[in-house]
């Protein structure tokens, strides 16, 4: 486990070293002048690569930090999606309120599917979670709340307009209304990961018994932990819809729930930047394997996966960081 | 068909002012071109569920490439190519709408064809008419599809479920008037969209020859225990709107426990393969149901030219097709509605142009319909397919009878 390999961690190490801010914040920089640089429609890809950045962040709290293994996370990506649809089209609300909503709808819905949870480890988790996974679609068409959510229909939502001071795109103006998400994110959930709760997440995976001898809450963890990456998950979905404008039931199949493992996978377990590299794979990696082959592109993207996973065992966020190290080392010499 | 002085004064004026355009056409020689139309080729777009929970219909993505090659073989449309991009969307919304929007925005297509798929057609509908791109030959029977008010540029091909409903209501009303009605739908946005067809078709004198409603989920195992509810309100008639397995179930349960009504099962469930085998043939005789285009394991078709050349095409430009699915008789038929859209566009090849020759077809009749029928639009009726026949079931094949009946006047 990357955690026995890590150094011991130093109290009141610094946040981030000088390099590491300079590079983030061209990294910013650079994210703010793409969508100018190119198309409407590779802006729409690139928005909706930093909507699953989210949903993967969220679901690498839970399975990569906290070791609970969720295939059915694209149910509360639906949540998310359904709940900013409805309050849109059906009571009028501005579409940038509508995401806290449906972030915190989906925090409660994740914690309290995360308390009978607690009884369960491992595979059996992953069981129940697809079990939620697969219901999902079918609920969504149940009769009695059909005149919300539109049954098979689903809901179409009109895309928001940029305030009439900016002479931008839709496309784009939405592409910085979810990059202000992905910031605020990413930096509650560093801030979180790395400090005591983090710590304690990855106690409770790596040796449960030992975290609870310490004084950790090892349910109420799990339970928040649950909670807090459903409500990531939630976040993505309504960012989705709105870029999306539409919902359906067939919309949210359990492969979306597969995708979103794929992706924190790839990009690398227990790491916050694995969710960009996560998300640029899952929204790209399609495209290319249908460009390839019409006949049988998902045996295609099977070789991307299977390509990635040998050369990068430990995702694409371990491969870059091993490759900094070896950088690093052999320019100290 | 009613004789309509009105629809033939159209068509005298429409043919006048298409042969003075045949004469005028050279002279002008002034090309118009949108967006994917250039003086070699016409680029058109669609997205097909190639992967994913229905990609069996994928196969008519392929039969209509394979039908676009033999039309370029052939020397194209008035020496333009064209160049069918198909994308897969995995029958999934949210990937439709990314890949439509790539066909819009990057590939820039003139028009998008034969888009699969109730759901993906829904999500990217207001897309489209936003940017103004024809929307045509939605492959769906939802009867959304036909809303020029609302929806300009959208224009669907299936014979509506909707019209097929209030067909099967006409012919009880004329041939049974005394019916009393029994209905079985699946309860999703199809089922109610036949059912709505019927109740419309019955209209309000009619609605009291109903007696009994029952639905099913897909998820149900069997539909025995809602067969013998509806028996039991004493219904001498039974529209059956199902898919396959359901249809084969009601099929069976229908005969075997003796209630043996007029049966009439709707086009979806009325496959001999698939449904009437397995519900056993003997069981399905007298069955009635209505069709709008040739059944190519019918054996009365088997020596009709255009099921003849249709098999040649097969043989030559899809090899991989299997012959006896019907989706690629559909295929082909779309896709010569297509060619015809196009042919009528002439040299002036705008979106708007084609949008007003799809809302202008007039009188078309593809040998492969059933005969004596004709695809029509007009720019406020966009109901593509309007006619159908019934067919009765003999024990081995569907045997046509009656005149073609119409939704319409």
């Amino acid at each position: 486990m990357a955690a026995l390999n890590d150094p011991p961690p130093k109290l009141a190490r610094p946040a981030l070293s000088r390099g590491q801010l300079w590079g983030l914040a061209l990294l910013f920089a650079a994210a703010c002048v793409l969508p100018f640089l190119v198309s409407n429609y590779r802006v729409f890809q690139f928005t909706l690569a930093l909507v699953y950045a989210i949903a993967l962040l969220g679901l690498n709290m839970l399975t990569g930090y906290n070791g609970q293994i969720s295939l059915g996370h694209g149910a509360f990506y639906a949540i998310g999606a359904y709940t900013a649809a409805i309050l849109m089209d059906k009571f009028g609300v501005p579409y940038w309120l509508t995401v806290p909503v449906a972030g915190a709808v989906c925090l409660v819905a994740g914690f309290l599917f995360g308390l009978p949870a607690l009884r369960l480890d491992g595979l059996y988790l992953a069981l129940a979670t697809f079990a939620l996974g697969v219901a999902m679609p079918q609920l969504l068409k149940y009769k009695g709340v059909e005149q919300w959510t539109g049954g098979v229909q689903g809901i179409t939502i009109l895309k928001p307009d940029p305030p009439e001071w900016m002479a931008i795109s839709q496309d784009r103006w939405l592409y910085f209304v979810v990059l202000l998400h992905v910031v605020v994110l990413f930096v509650i959930g560093w801030n979180l990961l790395r400090g005591r709760i983090g710590r304690a997440m990855v106690a409770i995976r790596d040796q449960p018994v030992a975290a609870q001898a310490m004084g950790v809450n090892t349910a109420m963890v799990k339970s928040l932990t649950f909670g807090v990456s459903a409500m990531y998950t939630g976040i993505a979905g309504a960012l989705g819809a709105i870029v999306i404008q539409f919902v359906a039931p067939d919309s949210f199949t359990i492969f979306l729930s597969i995708t979103l493992v794929v992706g924190i996978v790839i990009g690398g377990l227990a790491s916050i930047s694995g969710a960009i590299y996560g998300a640029i794979f899952i929204q790209f990696i399609p495209n290319i394997a249908d460009q390839i082959s019409k006949a049988a592109p998902w045996a295609i993207y099977g070789v991307f996966l299977i390509v990635f996973m040998v050369v990068m065992p430990t995702g694409v966020a371990g491969f870059v960081r091993i490759a900094r190290g070896r950088l690093q080392r052999w320019s100290g010499r | 068909m009613r004789f309509n002085p009105n629809r033939r004064a159209a068509l005298l004026a429409g043919g006048i002012s298409l042969a003075l355009a045949t004469i005028a056409a050279p002279a002008m020689a002034q090309n118009k071109y949108g967006p994917g139309a250039s003086d070699t080729e016409i680029k058109i777009g669609q997205t097909m569920p190639y992967s994913g929970p229905a990609s069996a219909y994928g196969t008519i993505g392929k039969a209509e490439q394979a039908y676009f090659k033999m039309i370029n073989d052939q020397g194209g449309i008035n020496g333009r190519k064209i160049n069918l991009i198909s994308l897969d969307d995995g029958y999934s919304p949210p990937k439709a709408v990314e890949q439509v929007r790539r066909l819009v925005e990057q590939d820039e297509v003139l028009a998008l064809f034969q888009t699969l798929g109730t759901p993906s057609n829904s999500a990217i509908q207001k897309y489209v008419n936003a940017k103004k791109v024809p929307h045509l030959l939605l492959a769906t029977g939802a009867t959304k599809w036909a809303d020029p008010k609302n929806y300009p540029w959208t224009l669907g091909f299936n014979l509506s479920y909707e019209a097929e409903g209030a067909i099967y209501a006409k012919y009880l009303l004329k041939s049974k008037p005394n019916a009393r009605i029994a209905i079985l739908y699946q309860n999703d946005d199809y089922g109610k969209d036949v059912l709505k067809g019927v109740k419309e078709g019955l209209g309000a004198a009619g609605a009291k020859m109903i007696v009994a409603e029952a639905t099913y989920e897909v998820s149900d195992p069997t539909v025995d225990s809602q067969i013998l509810t509806l028996q039991g309100s004493g219904a001498d008639t039974f529209i059956d709107i199902t898919t396959p397995k359901f249809a084969a179930q009601a099929i069976r349960k229908a005969f075997d426990s003796g209630w043996k009504p007029l049966h009439i099962v709707n086009n979806v469930g009325a496959s001999v393969g698939s449904v009437l085998v397995p519900a056993g043939l003997d069981k399905a005789v007298g069955l009635l149901t209505l069709s709008y285009y040739k059944d190519q394991n019918d054996p009365q078709w088997k020596d009709d030219p255009a099921m003849l050349e249709w098999r040649a095409f097969m043989g030559r430009y899809y090899r991989d097709g299997d012959p006896k699915d019907g989706s690629n008789l559909y295929a082909y038929l779309a896709a010569q509605t297509m060619v015809q859209i196009l042919k009528q566009c002439g040299n002036d090849l705008t979106r708007e142009n084609v949008m007003k020759q799809a809302a202008n077809i007039k009188n078309l009749k593809l040998p492969l319909l059933l005969p004596g029928m004709a695809l029509n639009t007009t720019p406020t009726d966009f109901f593509l397919v309007k006619q159908g026949q019934l067919g009765k079931f003999n024990g081995t094949q569907w045997q046509l009878f009656g005149e073609v009946l119409s939704t319409g006047n």
